[in-house]
């Protein structure tokens, strides 16, 4: 979709600030969307109705379970934020999704499109094959004649009317000179219709108007579900881009505007509060605050920014507001650049052939060579009767048409997506499945990927009770996140805070406040007077007495032991790659039993462990999720970020994961192998069925009923081998 | 067999009655969400009285 640069547009600039503002403050449409990635069931679905349907100002919500989303019409001043709290509150996760990205109708509107053909190939499949049982069971001369021009009548229309995908996508093809798969299927379309019209004049035996319906009703659902999983993984990729809320808020004129970041244009004032993640990259002109660098570079402690410190976008503020004059937005942030890096290298991903491809590449002149090669020798045979090799070599089209081969592929990749969905993993990539079953190697980042990119305090018990206790008091005023998971630890640990009063944050450094006379301060080592030392640390300060270190360590990510286990027993090498220190590193590959691991790495390190790996022959699965990891995920054999990912990362990876656990990953290899073995029976098993029924046609003794018969037993027994997915 | 002057047209009126009732399904979005529709079902929720 085309953003319209802010340039783009002077007279808007020109425009009288009192109208910019009115028409910033009223959104056009007030539909929102939530992603709601653990629901899964009838109390989900009620449970999340009723409670936004409580909210004031929310007028209807509805939700479909199948796409893990909740449609909300209310009025404009209902805000996505407070719905999220709102779900929050009843333990729901949900984020908001931007409906202007999601293009909901779009996607609907073809899908529907293709349904309707299908039904209409459907009905008139059914109809059409009533008649042909009846001729094929004896109907003879005029009942067969008359049956004939009925079935012409339903079956002409339908090809037309059904067809028109195949027709049109035979026609690209031709006019760049290639011959795709939809060449054979459109000829042999035609062609049965073609010869069935003049037979049927004429009072021919043998009419194929069943076979052209039931091949256009069985190659449709195959384009049907292929469809659908492509469109499930573009609305992922969608839903994912729309993760990214595009707003911003702008000081102009002195006024506070919410506009989109993409009419964000340089020199702007960008107001960022506390807890936002920087929409542009810029200059700090005014406040004072800390910044998690964590997702552009994999460092964990925050970084110091004050007037005149350069940010960029992406990374998130942490403790004061701070007022940016933006020196780059939207395209040319260096966010955006190191996106287009990760187009680049992607697009040397997108050289992998698919197994269905390579199948279609082999298969679709062979089809045209042995119905011209049939046709040329009945014409020598018979010598030189048009209408017996026309029909034959229409039987042989006919017979070779890729049914079976066109359900092989998309039949067992909807029943493999749909069982990876259900565990929590959006494939966004068609061929993802087949390079991930060929992984042998696993790249694992650190921050945020194996652990939750959250820190947590460890040596509270050391402490003593009543320095936790003033502790627990000051982080409680501060929404920083070492004091909010200090005040979280303190809470589940049953600490009750001390009566500090007169707490004020000072922005960038800590909290202070006063508590039995004296000044308690809780924050930077600078501030309160303590060492700086190497680890996570924020410092407490009582009165004169020499400070006292909290020390702070990263959570483990649900399921990462288990998703490192899982891999290890399948036989898959491990390794673990992080942009933070050598100490916090090699702690977690000991406490995960990772044997390779490698510290401090830039993501340039990353990219080339991951080639190094690719040299010696290995297929690499990445799973990571900062901008530092994106190339190395799009360098990748196949990749997985988590949701919480930066839109970068998840746009380079192949497979997201939705929810928190990351033990779904290895059962994600697991599933694509199986997948893979499906997907290459259901070649063999139509290869099987042209070995024994192309012979037949070719020497001239196959009927219309031997067609359909073989037609829909292959078509039945490769979707039957799809469903035994398990 | 003039039986089937009477016959065809009605089977090919029925299936064509099917294939509207699927074209009037496939308009009103009863496709959209078919795992959300298979667990409504079993909600309480409107059982008493229709949802206004």
């Amino acid at each position: 979709m085309d953003v319209p640069a802010a340039s783009a547009c002077p007279a808007c600039l020109a425009a009288p600030s009192a109208e910019r503002i009115a028409a910033a403050a009223a959104p056009k449409d007030a539909r929102l969307f939530l992603s709601l990635p653990t629901a899964h069931c009838a109390v989900c679905i009620s449970d999340v109705e009723r409670a936004l349907a409580a909210e004031p100002g929310v007028r209807t919500a509805r939700v479909n379970l199948t796409l893990k989303r909740v449609a909300v019409e209310a009025d404009p001043e209902v805000t996505a934020e407070r719905l999220v709290a709102v779900l929050d509150r009843i333990g729901y996760e949900a984020h908001e999704l931007d409906p202007g990205t999601l293009m909901v109708t779009e996607t609907d509107r073809r899908g529907r499109d293709l349904l309707m053909r299908i039904g209409v190939s459907g009905f008139a499949m059914m109809n059409v094959m009533l008649l042909s049982v009846a001729v094929w069971s004896g109907a003879e001369d005029a009942t067969r004649d008359l049956f004939h021009w009925i079935s012409a009548a339903i079956a002409l229309p339908t090809v037309v009317f059904a067809g028109q995908p195949f027709f049109s996508s035979a026609w690209t093809a031709l006019k760049a000179g290639r011959l795709g798969m939809d060449v054979p299927i459109s000829l042999a379309l035609i062609l049965a219709s073609a010869i069935s019209v003049y037979e049927t004049m004429h009072s021919g035996h043998h009419a194929y108007f069943d076979a052209a319906v039931m091949l256009s009703f069985f190659l449709l659902v195959g384009r049907y579900l292929d469809y659908r999983t492509r469109a499930a993984a573009r609305s992922a990729a969608e839903e994912l881009a729309a993760l990214e809320v595009p707003r911003a808020v702008v000081l102009r004129d002195g006024a506070e505007v919410t506009v989109p970041v993409a009419e964000i244009a340089v020199d702007d004032l960008v107001l960022v509060r506390p807890g936002a993640r920087m929409p542009v990259d810029g200059t700090v002109t005014h406040g004072s605050s800390e910044v998690d660098r964590s997702l552009l570079t994999g460092e964990s402690l925050p970084a110091w920014a004050g007037i005149g410190s350069v940010v960029l976008a992406g990374e998130v503020n942490l403790t004061g507001p701070l007022t940016v004059q933006v020196t780059a937005a939207g395209r040319d942030t260096s966010l955006h650049r190191m996106a287009d890096l990760v187009a680049m290298a992607e697009s040397a991903r997108n050289r992998y052939t698919s197994l269905a491809d390579r199948a279609a590449r082999l298969y679709s002149p062979g089809v045209h060579i042995l119905a011209f090669g049939s046709f040329l020798g009945w014409m020598q045979i018979t010598g030189g009767d048009v209408r017996v090799a026309l029909n034959i070599a229409a039987a042989v089209l006919i017979i070779t048409c890729p049914c079976a081969l066109g359900l092989a592929v998309p039949a067992v990749v909807t029943a493999a997506s749909g069982k990876l969905f259900r565990k929590g993993l959006l494939i966004k990539d068609s061929t993802a499945l087949e390079r991930l079953a060929e992984v042998d190697t696993v790249v694992f980042d650190k921050t945020g990927t194996l652990t939750m990119g959250a820190p947590e305090p460890v040596n509270l018990a050391d402490l003593p009770d009543a320095a936790v206790e003033v502790a627990a008091a000051l982080a409680g005023a501060s929404s920083h996140p070492l004091a909010r998971a200090l005040a979280d630890a303190a809470r589940a640990a049953g600490i009750r805070p001390a009566n500090v009063t007169d707490l004020h944050e000072v922005p960038g450094y800590g909290i202070e406040g006063q508590w039995r006379g004296q000044v308690v301060r809780l924050g930077r080592a600078i501030w309160v007077g303590a060492e700086a030392g190497s680890i996570t640390a924020t410092h407490l300060k009582i009165g004169t007495a020499a400070p006292l270190s909290v020390a702070f360590a990263d959570r483990l990510r649900p399921g990462a032991a288990e998703a490192v286990a899982a891999f290890q027993k399948q036989g898959k090498a491990v390794h673990l790659i992080s942009g933070d220190v050598a100490g916090a590193v090699g702690d977690l590959a000991g406490r995960l039993g990772i044997e390779h691991w490698q510290a401090e790495a830039l993501p340039a390190d990353k990219v080339a462990l991951i080639a190094e790996l690719a040299a010696q022959g290995r297929k690499v699965l990445m799973v990571g999720d900062g901008l530092n990891d994106t190339a190395a995920l799009a360098a990748a054999h196949a990749s997985i970020s988590p949701a919480s990912a930066l839109d970068a990362a998840r746009a380079a990876s192949d497979i997201v994961l939705l929810g928190t656990d990351l033990s779904p990953v290895a059962e994600a290899v697991r599933v694509a192998v199986k997948a893979r073995r499906r997907i290459k029976e259901n070649f063999a098993i139509s290869l099987l069925y042209n070995v024994v029924a192309v012979p037949i046609a070719i020497v001239g003794l196959a009927t219309p009923l031997a067609a359909a018969l073989a037609m829909s037993l292959s078509s039945i027994t490769v979707s039957l081998n799809a469903l035994r997915l398990k | 067999m003039n039986m089937l002057a009477y016959l065809i047209p009605i089977s090919l009126g029925l299936g064509g009655l099917g294939l509207a009732a699927f074209f009037w399904s496939l308009k009103d979005r009863q496709y959209d969400d078919p795992k959300g529709d298979s667990q409504r079902i079993l909600s309480t929720e409107w059982d008493d009285q229709p949802k206004p």
